[in-house]
């Protein structure tokens, strides 16, 4: 007679503590009347870019050119090029489209000017480095390269070079990912997004979400799964993946998905295991309040009846 | 432990008998087909796509041997209903039936890579040229990716969506990027290519033929 309250309660009590929305509404601050829509429509537009970073066949002959091009070939293909710090198959090159360049792909001429800069995500200010390696950390899967390793310096410098004649300070516009404003019109769906996978994203990054490789490396990057990002990575939060998305993908065709399709192949893509945040603390529902503490992450979530980030599924 | 059921045995004797009888048959016909048509309408494949397979750089006719089986026979199903237009294959793949039409696409994709590709007949342009630049990091302020970002290093092609372009004739490079441009070809997924050739001059699509033609099969990079 006693058992089944106690289960009770200790189901109520995970529920609260990994903030158990089965379906996890991100866009439940965000009623959707007509007029937000319709702002949203606005907003959804690609930003119009005032700065060109220069031609990659400016980079300069002699020793600094040849460290801007170590920067670029580490960018473009980083487990070939910055091995020591990689834990996975992915490249910069994969999310920073065009080696960086790309407007509303997080180019990095758009961050260059904006570090040193204050991060909520660890409560401090961050040199331009920090922020690196936390790429590293958190997208690589793998280890920070100490800010005067080689492979920091070129990225660095590769970064300070495309950024030549940018404003220093200032937010400009292409940076980042378009993600003012840009709303679910409706709270994204794990089966509505599976549906948008299937018709545009399978056919490069196939089926299970794993990429295409050739000879062994990607040339299409594996969403999910142990050779993606982590649990830790900007990408495993909805809101960002569906603004890079939507500017970006299907690759060549940006902008080309509706608000909501991308938002709810975000959360399908997202919905998906991969490796463990390395600030695990060995307690998924700490780890969750302490790190993951928004809708926007499903990270310590049931979602499809799998609780997602929970430590034998990263084994 | 069980006995041996001998009536079993003689039935999966009789069909794997049955299932090399087939395959061997449907090897035949492939290579009969691709030496001498089907009878029915359907030219030799190797009169103009050679030999080996190997394609014939002059006349612009691709290579077949070793692209992907599940590529070969979309192709030949887009020759006969129109999305990809071509008046010389269209008789062909419309004269060929399924069966025919898969048999010939799996024949090709296990035919060996002629080693005449190994040894192009024109040096790879320079890593700076306009043709290399397109096929290794694209023009993306008009919208084109580099052509290896599907086409995989090299252009030596991924699985049943992107086929090889390293080491095709660069007649028949040009002719398909003209044909996604004008709409005479639109059996790509996603409209891939139809969108991304919009934004190519002449020069680039014969710099990036050239280019791709010039590459070396297997690629240095990528043999196993």
């Amino acid at each position: 007679m006693k058992k089944l309250p106690v289960a009770l309660a200790i189901a109520l009590a995970l529920m609260a503590l990994v903030g158990c929305t089965q379906k996890p509404a991100p866009a439940a601050t965000d009623a959707p009347t007509a007029a937000a829509t319709s702002r949203k429509a606005v907003a959804a537009k690609p930003v119009a870019v005032t700065f060109t970073p220069p031609a990659e066949s400016a980079i300069p002959a002699g020793p600094l050119g040849e460290v801007i091009r170590q920067g670029r070939d580490i960018f473009t293909d980083t487990p070939a090029h910055a091995k020591a710090y990689v834990g996975n198959s992915l490249s910069c090159n994969n999310c920073h489209l065009d080696a960086g360049r790309q407007a509303n792909s997080a180019p990095l001429w758009g961050a260059y000017g904006v570090y040193p800069q204050y991060r909520k995500k660890n409560g401090h200010v961050n040199t331009l480095g920090e922020r690196i390696q936390g790429c590293f950390r958190y997208s690589m899967n793998g280890k920070a390269p100490p800010l005067d390793s080689a492979e920091m310096v070129a990225l660095e410098t590769y970064a300070w070079w495309l950024a030549k004649g940018a404003p220093v300070g200032v937010k400009l516009q292409g940076a980042g990912y378009p993600k003012q404003g840009f709303k679910p019109p409706q709270p994204p769906d794990y089966a509505r997004g599976e549906k948008v996978f299937v018709n545009n994203c399978a056919l490069c990054h196939g089926s299970d979400g794993q990429g295409q490789q050739v000879a062994g490396r990607n040339v299409f990057p594996p969403l999910w799964g142990p050779q993606s990002f982590n649990w830790g990575a900007g990408m495993q939060q909805i809101n960002n993946a569906a603004a890079f998305i939507k500017a970006n993908m299907p690759f060549s065709r940006g902008d080309t998905l509706s608000d909501q399709d991308a938002w709810d192949v975000a959360m399908f893509m997202d919905a998906h295991e991969r490796p463990q945040d390395p600030r695990y603390t060995g307690n998924l529902s700490e780890t969750r309040r302490k790190y993951h503490d928004s809708p926007m992450s499903l990270y310590g979530i049931v979602v499809n009846g799998h609780l997602l980030g929970a430590p034998s599924a990263n084994r | 432990m069980r006995g041996l059921d001998p009536r079993r045995l003689s039935i999966a004797a009789a069909l794997f008998a049955a299932a090399l009888f087939v395959t061997s048959a449907q090897a035949t016909d492939a290579a009969t087909i691709a030496r001498q048509g089907n009878g029915k309408g359907a030219a030799p494949c190797m009169a103009c796509h050679g030999q080996d397979g190997g394609g014939q750089a002059v006349a612009g006719n691709p290579r077949l041997a070793g692209l992907n089986a599940a590529y070969l026979r979309k192709q030949l199903d887009d020759f006969a209903n129109g999305s990809r237009n071509s008046p010389l294959m269209q008789p062909s793949a419309t004269a060929l039936n399924d069966d025919e039409r898969a048999a010939l696409a799996f024949y090709y994709s296990k035919l060996p890579l002629p080693p005449a590709l190994a040894r192009p007949a024109t040096a790879p342009p320079p890593a700076d040229s306009i043709g290399a630049v397109l096929a290794t990091r694209g023009a993306w302020n008009r919208g084109i990716p580099a052509c290896v970002q599907c086409h995989g290093p090299h252009g030596v092609g991924v699985g049943a969506h992107f086929p090889p372009l390293a080491g095709q004739p660069a007649a028949y490079i040009e002719m398909q990027l003209k044909a996604w441009q004008q709409g005479r070809r639109h059996n790509d997924p996603l409209q891939l290519m139809q969108h991304l050739s919009a934004g190519l001059s002449t020069q680039d699509i014969q710099a990036v033929a050239t280019w791709f033609a010039a590459q070396p099969l297997p690629a240095p990079e990528t043999a196993p």
